[in-house]
This record gives C-alpha cells, structure tokens and sequence, in this order.
C-alpha cells in the first residue's frame, strides 16, 4: 500500500471496511474516522516508514520499535507514562499500565506508518500537548511533574464531554482514544490477560463448555442438550 | 510430481487447474485420486500451514497488538498472505462512485487462496435454494436440484470433516449417518440466546463447520469416496490419519498447523500431491486460455510473477476455479476471432449476475452475562451454534416485504484479548479510567452478544462486472470494473435483521447501545465486503440463457470447466464454500468421465 492505486474505490471507505471487519462487536464500539488519509509518516532518519507488508512473518516475535522506529521525545514517553498510570493504576491484583510497556505500544502505535495510525498519532500528539500545556497554566508544572490528584482532576474533567463547554470536546475524544489504546495495549500483556480472567489459548483434550454450576444458576440446564 | 517451475512444467498434461482454492483444491483432489495427471496454477506463493501459521501467538508479540491494516485488513495473525480488498499491483475499478454501488473484492495471492482463513462455515444449499425462481418468480432456477447434489455434499462432509447435527428443519438439509462429525458444546452466551430466542419462535442449532471435533474416521471413509481404487484409498487413509482433531484453541482465521480445520493446502492437496499425478506452479498468475484451431481450449498463459515472463502450458482439458469475478476476468480477457466478446460468452452472459450475501451485525450488552467465573470459552473458534432461516412460512404468505431468507451467526464469550476493548461500555458516556476501569474491563468482559445475519440476494441485472477499457495491472493484464446494486430485497432484508437481533438483546435482558437502523441502507454491508462473491457465469438450462450446463461446463468449450462459484445460479444464505466443493467434485467426475470416454 506504499504505491498510489489505480482503484476507484474511496479509501478512506475501503480502510473504514477493513477495520470495522476486524472489530468485535462493532456496533458498540464504532471506532470513528475523521480526516481523509494522510501521506505515510517520516521517521526519525527523515525517510518515510513503511509497514510490515502484505506477507510478514506471522511466526516470530515483535516488539515496538522493531519494524518502524518509535518517535516520542524524552518528554512525550514521561507524560504517557503518567497519563497510562491516571488511565490503568496498579491495584491489588495487576500492575499498571506502564509498568508492562504499553507507553512503548502506544509509541508504536502513534508511529505506525499507516494512515489510521498517522491520523490518531497525530491526535493523540495533539492531545498530549494540550494536556501538558493544561496542567502548566492551571498547576504550573507539566503533566508528568504535576501530583497525583492533580493529574486525576485534570482527567476527570475531559472523562466526560459537557456540551456546555464544547472547548473540551477535542480534550474528550483524546482522552477516549487514549484510554481505549491504553487499554488495548494492557489488556493484550500478560498481566492483564490475566486480570481480566482470560484463560483461554492453552491446548484441551476436551472442549467442556460452561461449569455446570453456572449453567445451572443461569436457569440453562434444559439448553446443553440438542 | 510436485511443485515445479515454469521450467520444469511436464508438456502436456490432462487437466489444468487454475486455481488453488476450495473449487481448485476439490478439483484437484478429485481428478487426481482418480488418475488423471493434473496441473495447477496458483497466482499467489506457495504456503506451508504447518511451519507458517501462527498457534499460541498472543497479541503482545504482534506489531500494532496485532489489530488490523491495509497491510493485514482482517489483523495480524490472519491466515492471508498478500490480499485484502485491494491488492498492491492488481487494482480493480467500479464505475459508480454513488454510495451503495460499490463493490470490493477480497482476494487472497497464496496456495489455498482464501480456504486458509474462511470461517469454515459449511452449510448445505436446501432443496429450495436450487430452485428458488419456481417458488417466488425471482432470479433463476438452476439446472441441478438438491437431489444432484446431495451426493456430492456427502463425499465432501466425510473429506473435509464437518460437525454438526441434523434437524429435520425446513430447506435445511440433514446429512446421511456418517458425514458429520459431533458438535462441540454451546458457550454459556450461546445457550442464553437459544433459551431466549425460543420466546421469539427463533430455532438455535448446533452451527455446521469445517473442523474435526474428532479424528476422521480413516478405516470406513477412503472406501466410501473411492470406491474399488486401492491406491486413492491407502493414499486418503494415510493422510487422515495425519490430521489431529482441534486441541480448542486458536483462532480457525490464522489457519491450522495441526490440520484439524480445512484449508485447501492441508486437505485437499497432500493427498493429491501423494498420488504423483498432481504438478502446482505457484507464482503463475494466468492471462488467457488458448484455443486450437476446432475452437477447444488447449491451454493457458501466464505469468511467472517471479520474473516477469510469460509462459504457456497446455492440456487436453481447463479447469477455471479462480475464484468467481477472476474466472469471469480469465474469460473475458481470453478473445479470438471465435470469441471476440470472451471466451465462452456466445450468450454475452459472462460477468453478468454476480452476487454477495447481504450482511448486517448487531450486539448488545448483557447484564446475566456480566462478572462470570473466568472459564475457558474458546472452543472450536467462531460460534458453536447458528440460526437457520425460520421464517419460509410468513416469507411465502407474503408478510415480510423482502423474498429471501438469512441465517443468524453467533459472537460471545471471552475472547483473546486484542483490539479496542469491547468490555467498557462508559455508562453515561463517560470514558472509564482508573480503578473502576479495571472493575469494568473484569465485570463486562464476555458480557456483549453480537449477532450476524447472512442473507441471500437475488441476481439482478445491474450488478456484473466487466473489462476496464482502460486499466491494466502490473503485468500488463487487464482489469475488472464492477457494476453493482442491491435491491429493495436486500436493503429491507438487511433491516429485518437489525430489528430482530435489537429485539432478540432485549429478550435476552440486554442493552442495546442505541436504537437499530430502520433504513436498510444504513445497516446493510457493502457489495462484495461478505467474500461470497459468486456468479459471472451461471449454469443453466440452455446455451442462450447460461454460460455452463449442468455439469459446470462451458457450453460454447466442451472441454472448458468453471468450478468455482461462478456457476452459481443464485446465492442462497448458507456460505457457499460448501457448496462450491460439491459442485467441483461433481464436476471433476464428469470431465473424468468424458476423458476416459475419449469425449475430450
């Protein structure tokens, strides 16, 4: 997809497709699009990044950074951080965001060459900017320098969008799309597998169905036979 | 016999195949088993399940946490190697621009096409889905009835491996003892849905799909689909026995190492390869059938993707099982002074009528199914269980406003983490963060029900596709431009399942997120976006009014086959990869019958 197409279909629409293809339920959770797509992004060394193509090898492991280099500064993966930690703390049963690399993910994912990517990075970027900028007038210190419960005030007003203060809209759509990545990025980690009690993926000789216990609570026991 | 090059294809061979996917591999298998030497094109590279396909890989290990992009449309692991609905180097065009007239065409540039990430939902056409025109007056009959392929449904089932139950229900036919394999048991969402959905007069039953919940059975099964040929039989016996059944884990879309699903290059092929009769060129993408001077086609050229260069093979018979719309290309693209509108096409009907299944999804969250003991739902990957069309009854008496029925697939269960998180519903609209997201994500995971509806549409006239006068791919070829349209049918369709799935959420206590969509234009899914593209080049009763006879043979080129969907006369419900297996092997038989008759 690194060269123009002779094809008459709006890609815009066409990614649009793909992507609510590969959604789950999709119709809760619509992920919206915006602007048209964008030119790939430039990386670090100034030449552009490509994708990992249309044949990768599906068997080998990846971490952020090795297909496309990362671009957040010093400053932008401090305040991620933090704001990871705000969206996904450490509690008595997992650890926080941070703490299992979803900062590096969302790097990745901002740095992506792919239009999606290129269009959200660019939000998230502004988001961020806003944030940091935000927390210096009304705290006088950087979103990462910034305390605990200020960092939490903070998010708690963009955690919901008043009409009345339609200012705030771009500041609430930043903060759903970078608590939707973060947790994205934690709930794919081992950590938060298994915290949200995913026990699939391990090989069964036998495939039981639900606890007869719960079935039965369910009032479903007339329903296992066919 | 094995994979050869362009160099060292044999000189001549009985069949070519072109095409190495549900109707390929079929073909292949079948003609093979049975003796005759075979040749196979495949556009794409070749491709190994057994070392290729990613088992057990979490989403962690993946670029982007494996969710999609243009690169990889349907995410990471998914099985497909170069394709999507735009391919690099091999654009297609559509000569509308309107919203709605748009058709996008999936394909798949490797062995086994896109066998390797179908959802392996295998569903027979019923009685009337052959001849759906005799009861409403829509579209076409077919040629064929249930009963001519019945047979053909029974040999794949027992091939491939199917599970599923009979059920006595209306134009859903049950399969003989011994084709299909036991069911696995429903997840708990799925039996909540059949518990409701009796309320609503909806039958839930155990889904039909293409995975071995057991191993096959290799004592009684060679015998059956090869009878009195020893050698097929020991060759069939053996390789089943190399296939393990599923071990419950792993998406079916990523493909199967372990062979306990179909994909044409598990399946089909080895055996077919093991006879010795079976030659695949891989990276040969095909230009244009060749005929002698009596008008029979002799051969194909094509392509070395490789180096750019242009081959020819030849053999005594062509089979077409490229996949429906690449079929149509192939034909339309093969001209001469015989065919000057395209090979076989004295009818002018090649491209004509092609068709998708009208897709519309719907999902609710569901408080029963909220906080439940983690237990493992994975299963045989995708759902357990299904709805077949149920309302023929209302349907006939007129009370729908649209002539052609759907099924009903299932989404539940807690599935491998990946993507946006479909477990924080933000009640009130405001995003979840924090601890009390952690609560949410442990509380609604699992909790959301979707549902698929898949429903037929009716061939019409404005939607076909054709020859782009002016663009050629990178070889020079040139490309389709797509024509499409969906009728009040479909569009009102597409409605009746929004309204049903909201209403079945309900029933089942469940939140719809809002109201569902009473335009069918709005819930409907694009031309093409279902991958069941068939059609382009209907068999019929008559030279006139059809491309191929009953047989899935050209009228206009005796020895000229399409075993792929191109054939279809109409798109029931049911998926029709089922369907296109059983017509490729049926008719494999009859060119193998008319090779040893000496009528080809």
């Amino acid at each position: 997809m690194n060269t123009p197409e002779p094809i008459h279909i709006d890609r815009r629409v066409a990614i649009k497709w793909m992507l609510t293809a590969t959604a789950g339920a999709v119709l809760i959770k619509a992920p919206s699009f915006g602007d048209a797509a964008q030119g790939p992004s430039a990386t670090a060394a100034g030449g552009p990044a490509v994708g990992y193509g249309t044949d990768p090898n599906l068997v080998k492991g990846y971490k952020p950074g090795d297909l496309w280099p990362l671009t957040f500064t010093g400053a932008q993966r401090r305040e991620v951080a933090a704001l990871c930690d705000v969206v996904i703390p450490a509690d008595d049963r997992s650890p926080s965001a941070s703490a299992v690399g979803v900062t590096d993910f969302i790097d990745e994912f901002v740095s992506a060459p792919y239009p999606d990517n290129v269009r959200d990075g660019r939000k998230i970027l502004d988001g961020l900017a806003w944030l940091d900028g935000e927390s210096a007038r009304r705290f006088g210190a950087a979103f990462a320098q910034a305390t605990g419960s200020q960092r939490i005030a903070l998010c708690e007003e963009i955690s919901l969008y008043d009409p009345s203060n339609p200012g705030l809209k771009p500041a609430a759509e930043f903060f759903r799309r970078f608590r939707d990545l973060a947790a994205t990025g934690f709930y794919t980690t081992p950590a938060g597998v298994k915290d949200i009690g995913y026990v699939g993926n391990v090989p069964l000789a036998r495939f039981e169905g639900p606890p007869a216990d719960l079935v039965e609570k369910l009032g479903l026991t007339d329903e296992v036979r066919w | 016999m094995a994979f050869v090059t362009p160099e060292s294809v044999a000189d001549r061979y009985d069949v070519l195949v072109v095409g190495s996917g549900a109707a390929g591999g079929q073909a292949a298998y079948t003609l093979a088993m049975e003796g005759a030497r075979v040749l196979m094109l495949e556009a794409g590279r070749n491709y190994d399940p057994r070392s290729e396909t990613p088992m057990f890989q979490t989403n962690d290990a993946a670029p982007l946490r494996g969710t999609g992009t243009p690169d990889k449309p349907f995410g990471f692991y998914d099985a497909t190697v170069d394709g999507g609905w735009t391919v690099p180097g091999e654009p297609y065009t559509n000569a509308s621009s309107e919203e709605g007239r748009q058709f996008t065409w999936w394909r798949a540039r490797m062995l086994g096409g896109r066998t390797n990430h179908w959802g392996r939902i295998a569903l027979r056409n019923g009685p009337y889905d052959f001849k759906p025109r005799s009861r409403d007056g829509l579209g076409f009959d077919w040629p064929i009835s249930y009963g001519d392929v019945a047979p053909y449904y029974d040999k794949v089932e027992m091939l491939v491996g199917v599970f599923g139950t009979n059920n006595g229900l209306e134009n859903t036919p049950d399969s003989p003892e011994g084709c299909l394999l036991p069911p696995p048991r429903a997840r708990i969402g799925e039996l909540l849905a059949r518990q409701r959905g009796r309320r609503l007069g909806i039958p839930v039953i155990p889904m039909h799909r293409a995975v071995l919940t057991r191993p096959l059975d290799h004592r009684t099964i060679p015998a059956r689909l090869h009878p009195g040929n020893a050698k097929a039989q020991r060759i069939l016996a053996e390789d089943m026995q190399n296939r393990a059944a599923c071990f419950w884990a792993t998406e079916c879309g990523r493909g199967c190492s372990i062979r306990a699903n179909y994909q044409s290059p598990t399946v089909h092929l080895p055996p077919a390869l093991a006879t010795g009769n079976l030659d695949i060129v891989a990276n040969a993408m095909a230009r244009e059938v060749t005929l002698d001077p009596s008008g029979r086609a002799n051969g194909v050229v094509y392509i070395d993707k490789r180096t750019g260069l242009e081959h020819r093979a030849s053999a005594r018979a062509i089979v077409l099982a490229a996949g429906a719309c690449e079929s149509v290309r192939l034909l339309l693209n093969s001209k001469s002074a015989r065919f000057p509108d395209g090979l076989a096409n004295s009818s002018g009907l090649v491209g004509k009528y092609i068709l998708d299944t009208v897709g519309a999804e719907w999902g609710g969250q569901v408080p029963l199914l909220e906080s439940l003991p983690p237990h493992n739902e994975d299963g045989a990957g995708g759902g357990h269980v299904y709805v077949p069309w149920w309302l023929y009854g209302k349907q006939k008496a007129g009370g729908l406003g649209f002539a052609r029925g759907y099924h009903i697939e299932f989404g539940t269960g807690k599935g491998m983490p990946g993507g946006d998180p479909p477990y924080l519903p933000d009640p009130g609209g405001r995003t979840s963060y924090g601890l009390r997201l952690k609560e949410d994500a442990r509380r609604y995971y699992g909790s959301y029900v979707s549902f698929t509806g898949r429903g037929e549409m009716i061939p019409n006239a404005d939607s076909f596709c054709e020859i782009d006068p002016s663009v050629v791919d990178k070889w020079g070829i040139p490309v389709l431009r797509f024509h499409w349209k969906w009728s009040d049918h479909e569009i009102r369709q597409a409605a009746h399942m929004q309204r049903t799935f909201a209403d079945w959420i309900e029933a089942m206590g469940g939140i719809n997120a809002r109201a569902p969509d009473a335009d069918g234009r709005k819930a409907i899914k694009p031309g093409g976006f279902i991958i069941h593209e068939v059609g382009g080049a209907l068999m019929g009763g008559s030279p006139s009014s059809s491309v191929t006879n009953a047989w899935s043979q050209a009228w206009d080129v005796r020895n000229l086959f399409i075993a792929d969907g191109a054939v279809f006369a109409s798109n029931a419900d049911k998926n029709p990869t089922l369907t296109i297996m059983a017509l490729a092997w049926r008719a494999a038989e009859h060119l193998l019958e008319e090779l040893r008759n000496g009528d080809i």
